[in-house]
């Protein structure tokens, strides 16, 4: 049986990593070819639940909903970037903070006017509500392995869109060299909305997978978004590469962290400390675990920018 | 050298009226206005403190809160233990002295602000703002899942500290505490920034490769900076604790963190008296703006975008003019 | 022969296959300029960077006064002695010329870890900057911001800062880069004077200045040193005359 709570745990930890991947690719693929640090990106990760939520609610389909976080979270990331985000591609990192900040007060006061301030609920959809066995006992549930294969399909997908389309190779080109691209005719403008709506529709359905597991509410992706940026610190910004091998790593610390530090630490304390100390301390870890990251190596794992 | 003569005059036009709405406040039987003058202050020295770092050093810390919340919590926990009379640690008291805990606040945020200031000056750009942000979250998922001082719910400090001399617990007796400790940090920020040290940290802010190539080590430089920073945003969270008789994990989240930036953004990046500005016009926003819709954080969240995309120079530098340097 | 100043031996650097620096020594010797020339590409900068302290060398040693400053870092190298200006001007834009060459003074002090003394009011700083830029003839535009200084001025200004620096050995990156053929003389008849002071290593490509002032000339070709001689000897080795001038046989 402990076999098969480890299992558990780590798959756990992996669902978790490839969710924390979807949002962090966005992130790494903007900053990588614009050079914009985007905070309001857990906006878009909430967007795309609320999308999710709202459209499964009235049509029944869950699948409707999937679609339609997809769609308004691009729509969403399209729009921002056309209007606000465009003017600050030239502006130095603080103003780019700040008009993000900005939109983060904008959106999440925006959905608290729209939705009001009740969680909205989102159900797992028919086809996955079951669960596999685990060898050695126990069974894990069939949507959190789905999410797992989602991230999957989305990291080979990224792949081979960066390595093999024509938009892959401009992005590559963008992320080199500005100037050379737009010499090559290249209608940068349209490039820049397309990245940043791509990376949109990513924190879209990362928000809308999550969005069936926890509440769907308003502040849901401000965590998410920031441990998305431990990631991408430690994979190496601008690597879609770091950003897998990161979110797998700090997925995976931080749940079996949570899992194995109270267990540790009850070896030798009385039960309820340690489950206080061993919570605490596993709180901590992933940030322990990066600045260990960056005391080596301070540009990350795989940084794009050498 | 003179500094510009609007810029002086706006100065001391904005002191004048910080110490003056407290007074008009009491003299009108409106106390809460005098609470509203004391939040002013204390987030002005906050941001004094980040504006050390971020205005003169061009360092964007996103993890001010930190220091801010490891002082309330000093001011919280101290203040606890002197209640109940329970040692604190190594068979210390508590205390409920301001000074003694300024002292601790001050001293444990430097040393805080060393141990982040270590690493995340090992980076720079982006990856200098994720990471002090990233150091902020984790003291503020610990302060969370901490159980023994309130975890999520915060500690109260039922008795504000008190002050020798002084009634802490009159409004405006802790306003002017607070303000002459605001006045103070300014004067300690115009004297550094006139210094040896201070030319050196612009210089680091203007062109690093230059500062080395001088012979001074950028990274001793901005570490210095980073811990005078910490402490003085520190002192603040201490004050800000005694002034809500509350300190709860919401201090050291990284909505305050962004929020001091706005502060001294709106105020205007680098000028002695941005903090000072930015924090009186960020406390009337969400003051009148809170008082006319709840929605008043879309609002702000507007005119701070309206700030960034066109008018970059803050309230100084639209009153003021550009900044000069000697 | 003095003991040289700066000793450069067998150094290399690659960047992948490309070698940047192949087996490069050189020295440096009291009151002498020896001028560093090469095509473009030739990999000047690289082993700028490598003595200064930027870049850090495959192989091979740097002495400085006796002293090998191999694993030292950029600020160590120059609180020694060793003053270089950048191929760009490389300045504190906001603040004045005056202020710029201050801040050197201060670095040369030890002392920017002083907390309280208004640098403006300080003589002790100001005297030996305005003194700087007097000698370099920038003293009538010691109270403009750097970035608003022009080009020529701003070259003449990296050169006042490693004066105050106290150097005691120039590393001079392009000095006349942009500079109008009569700021180019004035600066060529300035570094004839300064090489008494202490001794320059001299990048440049203006021709007509390495000529006038070289004691030697090295000539740098695919990060080789091809030959290193006197203005003569380097003038009519047929090794340069064919790699670096273009001309056949």
């Amino acid at each position: 049986m402990q076999t098969a709570l480890l299992i558990e745990q780590i798959l756990n930890g992996l669902q978790f990593g490839v969710m924390l991947f979807l949002m962090a690719a966005g992130l790494t693929l903007i900053f990588g070819v614009m050079g914009l640090i985007n905070l309001a990106h857990g906006s878009l990760y909430m967007i795309g639940a609320f999308a999710c939520a709202t459209v499964a609610a009235a049509t029944g389909s869950f699948w409707l909903g999937l679609v339609a976080s997809l769609a308004a979270a691009a729509a969403a990331g399209a729009i921002v970037e056309v209007t606000v985000i465009r003017r600050l591609y030239d502006r130095d990192h603080l103003d780019q903070v700040l008009a993000t900040f900005a939109l983060i007060l904008i959106f999440s006061e925006g959905t608290r006017w729209v939705f009001g301030s009740f969680p909205l609920y989102l159900d797992i959809p028919p086809l996955l509500r079951g669960a596999l066995p685990l060898p050695g006992g126990g069974a894990y549930p069939a949507y959190r392995l789905a999410i797992i294969g989602v991230g999957i399909a989305v990291a080979v997908g990224l792949y081979l869109l960066i390595s093999r389309t024509r938009l892959g190779m401009r992005i590559r080109a963008g992320e080199s060299d500005r100037e050379m691209i737009a010499a090559l005719g290249v209608d940068i403008r349209t490039l820049y909305t397309v990245v940043f709506a791509l990376g949109a529709a990513l924190a879209g359905l990362a928000g809308a997978l999550v969005g069936a597991l926890q509440s769907v509410q308003v502040g849901m992706g401000e965590p998410v978004l920031i441990l998305a940026f431990v990631v991408i610190v430690i994979g190496g910004i601008g690597s879609i590469k770091g950003a897998l091998v990161g979110a797998v790593l700090v997925g995976v610390i931080d749940t079996l962290g949570r899992f194995l530090l109270p267990v540790a630490f009850a070896t030798f304390m009385d039960a309820s400390s340690a489950a206080g100390i061993g919570a605490a301390l596993a709180s901590m870890l992933i940030y322990v675990f990066m600045a260990l990251v960056l005391a080596i190596r301070p540009q990350g794992l795989f940084s794009a920018q050498g | 050298m003179m500094g510009n003569p609007r810029e002086t005059i706006l100065n001391l036009a904005l002191v004048l009226l910080l110490a003056a709405i407290p007074l008009v406040a009491t003299g009108m039987g409106e106390p809460f206005y005098v609470t509203l003058a004391t939040r002013m202050a204390i987030l002005a020295l906050a941001a004094v403190g980040l504006n050390f770092l971020l205005g003169l050093g061009g360092l964007v810390s996103f993890g001010h809160a930190a220091f801010f919340g490891i002082g309330g919590y000093v001011a919280g926990i101290a203040a606890t233990h002197a209640f109940n009379a329970e040692p604190l640690l190594f068979g210390l008291p508590g205390t409920n002295q301001m000074i003694v805990i300024w002292l601790a606040a001050v001293l444990l945020c430097g040393l805080a602000a060393l141990a982040i200031g270590v690493i995340s000056l090992r980076t720079s750009g982006v990856y200098f703002i994720m990471i002090t942000l990233a150091f902020a979250q984790m003291i503020y998922y610990f302060a969370i899942s901490w159980p023994a001082y309130g975890g999520e719910d915060g500690l109260s400090i039922y008795v504000r500290n008190g002050f020798p001399g002084v009634n802490t617990l009159n409004g405006l007796h802790f306003f002017y505490l607070c303000f002459g400790l605001l006045l103070a940090a300014l004067a300690v920020f115009s004297v550094l920034r006139n210094s040896r040290f201070g030319a050196a940290l612009e210089a680091s802010r203007q062109n690093q490769q230059r500062l080395a190539a001088v012979g001074i080590a950028p990274f001793r430089v901005k570490l210095v900076a980073f811990a005078i920073s910490g402490m003085i945003t520190g002192l603040a969270g201490a004050l800000f604790a005694d002034l809500n008789r509350f300190v709860s994990p919401s201090m050291l989240s990284w909505h305050m963190s962004g929020e001091l930036i706005v502060l001294i953004i709106l105020g205007g990046t680098g000028r002695l008296f941005g903090p000072v500005a930015g924090a009186m016009v960020y406390v009337l926003f969400e003051f009148y703006l809170g008082g006319v819709t709840e929605r008043w954080q879309f609002f702000l969240g507007l005119i701070l975008l309206g700030v960034v995309l066109f008018a970059r120079g803050g309230v100084v530098g639209l009153i003021a003019g550009k900044a000069r340097h000697g | 022969m003095a003991e040289p100043i700066l000793d450069i031996r067998n150094l290399n650097k690659s960047f992948g296959a490309l070698k940047a620096t192949d087996n490069v020594s050189l020295d440096l010797r009291p009151g002498e300029i020896h001028a560093l020339i090469g095509p473009n590409g030739a990999g000047k900068s690289t082993l700028i960077h490598q003595i200064a302290g930027s870049l850090r060398p495959g192989s091979g040693t740097i002495r400085f006064l006796g002293r090998d400053i191999g694993a030292l870092g950029v600020p160590e190298r120059t609180r020694l002695g060793l003053g270089r200006t950048f191929q760009i001007s490389s300045l504190a834009p906001d603040y004045s010329a005056l202020r710029n060459v201050m801040l050197a003074v201060q670095a040369r002090q030890g002392t920017s870890f002083r907390f309280v003394k208004a640098v403006m009011r300080d003589r002790s700083l100001r005297d030996p900057a305005l003194e700087a830029l007097e000698r370099v003839g920038l003293a009538e535009r010691a109270h403009v911001s750097a970035a608003e200084l022009s080009h020529g001025e701003r070259r003449q200004l990296e050169i006042a800062i490693a004066l105050a620096l106290g150097s005691k050995a120039f590393l001079l990156d392009e000095p006349m880069a942009g500079m109008g053929p009569e700021g180019s003389k004035a600066l060529t008849t300035f570094l004839d004077g300064l090489r008494a002071e202490a001794p320059i290593l001299l990048v440049e490509h203006d021709m007509d200045a390495v000529f006038a002032l070289a004691d030697r000339i090295s000539v740098l070709v695919y990060g080789r040193v091809i030959a290193t001689g006197t203005v003569e000897e380097i003038r009519h080795n047929p090794d340069v005359r064919q790699a670096y001038l273009g001309e056949e046989g």
